[in-house]
C-alpha cells in the first residue's frame, strides 16, 4: 500500500470517528467565535467613526476656526476660543512633562537595575497610567485652584500634565533599555563620563522612540476631559490668559453635547470629529515614526 | 640636573590635566545622578501627595459620618446628608457588567489576532484595535448617548424585558423603564472601552508561549482550539487575569463616557434598565458647583474611595503580568 493510500485511508477513518467528529465540531465553533469578536471590535470602531463624519462634517466650516462659542440660543458661532484655549494647555502640559518625563526615564533606566526606588517608582508610573483621570483633576484643584482660589489655564495644564508625565516616563525607560549594551560600553571604553553616554550616546540612540512617547503624550491628554472640569473649567470668550478660567475642546464638547440647543450639539459634534481624527492622526504618525525608524 | 627631563614635565602636566578632567566628570556624574533622582522622586512624590491631598479634602466629611459614609445611601445636597454606597454600588455594577461583556470578546480578538489571522493582517488590525484605545472617552459618551442608547431602548431593552425579564431569579434585573440610559448601556458602552486594553494586553501575553510547546500540541494531533484552550491559557493564566485586572482598573476610573450614559440619578434599584451614578460621574456632575464644605468634602472622600479601589485592582494587574513578563525571561 502506497504512503498516499494509507494516509487518505486514516483521514477517512477519522472523519468517521465520533470523538474527532466532536473536537473538529468545537474547533470550528470556537475559530468562528473569535472571528466574530473581531469582526466585532471592528464594528464599533467603524459605527463610532462613521457617526463621528456623518454628525460632524456639517458643522466644521471656516466658522469653526474663526469665532468664539455662541450664547445660549443663538445662531452661529464656532470653537475658536476653545480650540486656542486646549492647543495653549496642551501645548504647556507637554513643555512640563517631556523634560520631567525624559529624566525620570533617564534615571529608571541608568541607575534604576538595582535600587529599590526605582522599582517602586516604575510600580507608581505604570499605576499612574491608568489611574482615574477625574482624582488628578481634584488633586490640583485641592493643591493649586483652592489656594489661588480661581480656576485657570495653568491648573489644567498642570493637571494633564500629571497623566502625561508617567507615558514619557514609560516609554523613555522601555526605549532606553532597549539599547545594547556594547553601545554603551564602546563609549565608557573612550572615558566618556555617565552622563555623556546617558545623555549622548544611549539616549540619542532612542530619540525616535522618545519622541513617540511624547507624541502617545500628546495624543492622551489632547482627548482628556474629566481633569479639565474642574481646573479650567470653561470661558465662553475668547482668552489667551492661562491664569483664568480658559475654554478647551473636551469641556466645550461636553458642555454643548448635553445641552438642550440644537446648534450647541452640531458644534459638540463638529469638535468631537476634530478631536477624534486629531487624536488619531497622532496615534498613527507616531506609529509610523517608530516603525520608521525601527527597520534602519 | 640644570634642567628636567621636558617628557617627564610633559607627562607630569597631562596627568595633572587628566586629574582635572576626571575630577570635573566626576562632579558631573554626581549631579547628573542627583538631577535626574529629583525628577524620578517628583513622579513619587505625586502619588503621595494625590493620597495626602485627597485624605485632608475628605477629612471633615469622614470626621461627621464615621465609617458608616460608605453603607449610607442618603446622598442628599440639600440637608447637607451624604453616604457613598450608591455610588460605590453603580461603580462595582457598570465596571462588572463591563468586564463580563468584554472579556470574551477580548479573548475572541487576541485569540484571533495571535493564532489565526494571517501574518499581512496582523499589523493593521492590531493598529486598528489600538486606535479604538485611542479614542477619547467623551466620544464613547457622546456616542453612547445620541446613538447607542436610542436604538437600545427601541430593540435590545424591549427584547432582554420579553425574555429574560421572565425568568424566576434574574428577572427583576430586566425589568424597569425602557429609557435607553441606565446603568446596563453605562455597562456596555465601558466594555466597548476596555476591549482595546484588554486584548491587547492578551495578544502580548499570549504571544510569549513558546512556539515549541504549541508545535509539541500540534504534532500530537491538537486541534488549534485544544492548542489555544489546553496550552496557551494555561500558559498565560496569570498574564491574562492580570489583562483582565487592568481593564478593571480603567472601567473603575472612567468618567466621561459614563457621566454620558449612566442616568445621573441618586437611586439604587434591581433594574438594571434604571438610572444610576457612579464615584466617578457624581464627581464629574456635582464638584464645580458644591457650595457647603460638607458636600466637597464628601466628594472628596469619594475620590479617595475611588483612588484606592483602582489602586488596588491596578497593582494586582501589574504584580501578575510582572510575574508574567518574569516567564517571558525564563524561556
Amino acid at each position: 500500500m502506497s504512503a498516499e493510500n494509507l494516509s487518505a485511508n486514516l483521514m477517512q477513518a477519522a472523519s468517521n470517528n465520533p470523538v474527532y467528529r466532536r473536537r473538529l465540531l468545537v474547533h470550528r465553533v470556537g475559530i468562528a467565535l473569535s472571528f466574530l469578536a473581531m469582526v466585532l471590535g471592528l464594528f464599533f470602531l467603524g459605527w463610532i467613526l462613521f457617526t463621528l463624519i456623518i454628525k460632524g462634517v456639517g458643522a466644521i466650516g471656516w466658522n469653526i476656526f474663526t469665532q468664539t462659542t455662541p450664547a445660549p440660543g443663538s445662531e452661529g458661532g464656532g470653537l475658536m476660543n476653545a480650540i486656542v484655549g486646549s492647543l495653549l494647555m496642551v501645548g504647556a502640559a507637554t513643555l512640563i512633562s517631556t523634560p520631567i518625563g525624559i529624566f525620570a526615564g533617564v534615571y529608571l533606566a541608568e541607575y534604576g537595575e538595582v535600587s529599590i526606588f526605582a522599582k517602586v517608582t516604575r510600580f507608581v508610573t505604570d499605576i499612574m497610567l491608568s489611574a482615574p483621570s477625574i482624582v488628578i483633576g481634584l488633586f490640583i484643584y485641592a493643591i493649586y485652584v483652592a489656594q489661588v482660589k480661581h480656576f485657570s489655564g495653568w491648573a489644567g495644564s498642570f493637571a494633564i500634565s500629571l497623566i502625561a508625565i508617567p507615558v514619557v516616563v514609560r516609554t523613555t525607560d522601555n526605549m532606553l533599555n532597549l539599547v545594547p549594551t556594547s553601545l554603551r560600553e564602546a563609549a565608557f571604553a573612550l572615558g566618556a563620563p555617565r552622563w555623556r553616554v546617558a545623555t549622548f550616546v544611549r539616549l540619542r540612540a532612542v530619540k525616535a522612540g522618545v519622541i513617540t512617547g511624547v507624541l502617545l503624550a500628546v495624543a492622551r491628554i489632547s482627548g482628556e476631559t474629566a481633569p479639565l472640569l474642574f481646573t479650567a473649567l470653561n470661558n465662553q470668550f475668547y482668552s489667551s490668559n492661562m491664569n483664568a478660567p480658559m475654554a478647551n475642546l473636551p469641556v466645550v464638547i461636553y458642555q454643548f453635547a448635553m445641552s438642550p440647543y440644537d446648534n450647541w450639539r452640531d458644534l459638540a459634534w463638529g469638535g468631537a470629529l476634530l478631536i477624534t481624527f486629531s487624536v488619531l492622526a497622532l496615534n498613527i504618525l507616531s506609529r509610523a515614526l517608530f516603525k520608521q525608524k525601527n527597520q534602519h | 640636573m640644570m634642567t628636567q627631563n621636558p617628557n617627564a614635565q610633559r607627562e607630569a602636566a597631562f596627568g595633572k590635566t587628566l586629574m582635572a578632567t576626571m575630577r570635573r566628570q566626576r562632579v558631573q556624574d554626581f549631579l547628573f545622578h542627583k538631577i535626574t533622582f529629583i525628577f524620578a522622586l517628583s513622579v513619587l512624590l505625586v502619588l503621595l501627595g494625590i493620597i495626602a491631598s485627597l485624605m485632608i479634602g475628605a477629612w471633615p466629611a469622614l470626621k461627621e459620618f464615621g465609617l458608616p459614609f460608605i453603607t449610607s445611601v442618603e446622598w442628599d445636597p440639600v440637608n447637607d446628608q451624604y453616604g457613598a454606597a450608591i455610588a460605590i454600588v453603580g461603580t462595582l455594577v457598570t465596571s462588572f457588567l463591563a468586564l463580563l461583556i468584554a472579556f470574551p470578546i477580548s479573548f475572541g480578538i487576541a485569540l484571533f489576532l495571535t493564532e489565526i489571522c494571517p501574518a499581512w493582517l496582523k499589523r493593521p488590525l492590531g493598529t486598528a484595535v489600538e486606535l479604538l484605545a485611542g479614542v477619547p472617552s467623551i466620544i464613547y459618551g457622546m456616542w453612547g448617548l445620541f446613538v447607542f442608547a436610542p436604538l437600545f431602548s427601541d430593540y435590545i431593552q424591549p427584547a432582554l424585558a420579553s425574555t429574560l425579564g421572565h425568568l424566576p431569579v434574574i428577572g427583576e434585573l430586566f425589568r424597569g423603564p425602557q429609557m435607553g440610559i441606565g446603568i446596563l448601556a453605562a455597562g456596555i458602552i465601558l466594555a466597548v472601552m476596555i476591549i482595546p486594553f484588554i486584548a491587547s494586553v492578551m495578544r502580548d501575553v499570549f504571544e510569549i508561549v513558546p512556539p515549541v510547546l504549541k508545535e509539541s500540541a500540534y504534532a500530537m494531533g491538537c486541534t488549534k482550539w485544544e492548542v489555544v484552550r489546553k496550552i496557551v491559557l494555561p500558559y498565560t493564566r496569570i498574564g491574562v487575569v492580570g489583562g483582565v485586572m487592568l481593564g478593571l482598573g480603567r472601567a473603575l476610573g472612567e468618567t466621561m463616557a459614563i457621566t454620558f450614559v449612566i442616568g445621573n440619578a441618586h437611586k439604587l434599584s434591581w433594574s438594571l434598565f434604571a438610572a444610576g451614578n457612579s464615584i466617578a460621574s457624581t464627581l464629574a456632575n456635582e464638584f464645580a458647583e458644591a457650595e457647603t464644605v460638607l458636600h466637597v468634602s464628601s466628594l472628596f472622600a469619594l475620590g479617595l474611595i475611588l483612588f484606592l479601589i483602582t489602586f488596588i485592582v491596578l497593582s494586582a494587574a501589574k504584580l501578575m503580568l510582572v510575574g508574567m513578563s518574569r516567564k517571558e525571561g525564563a524561556k
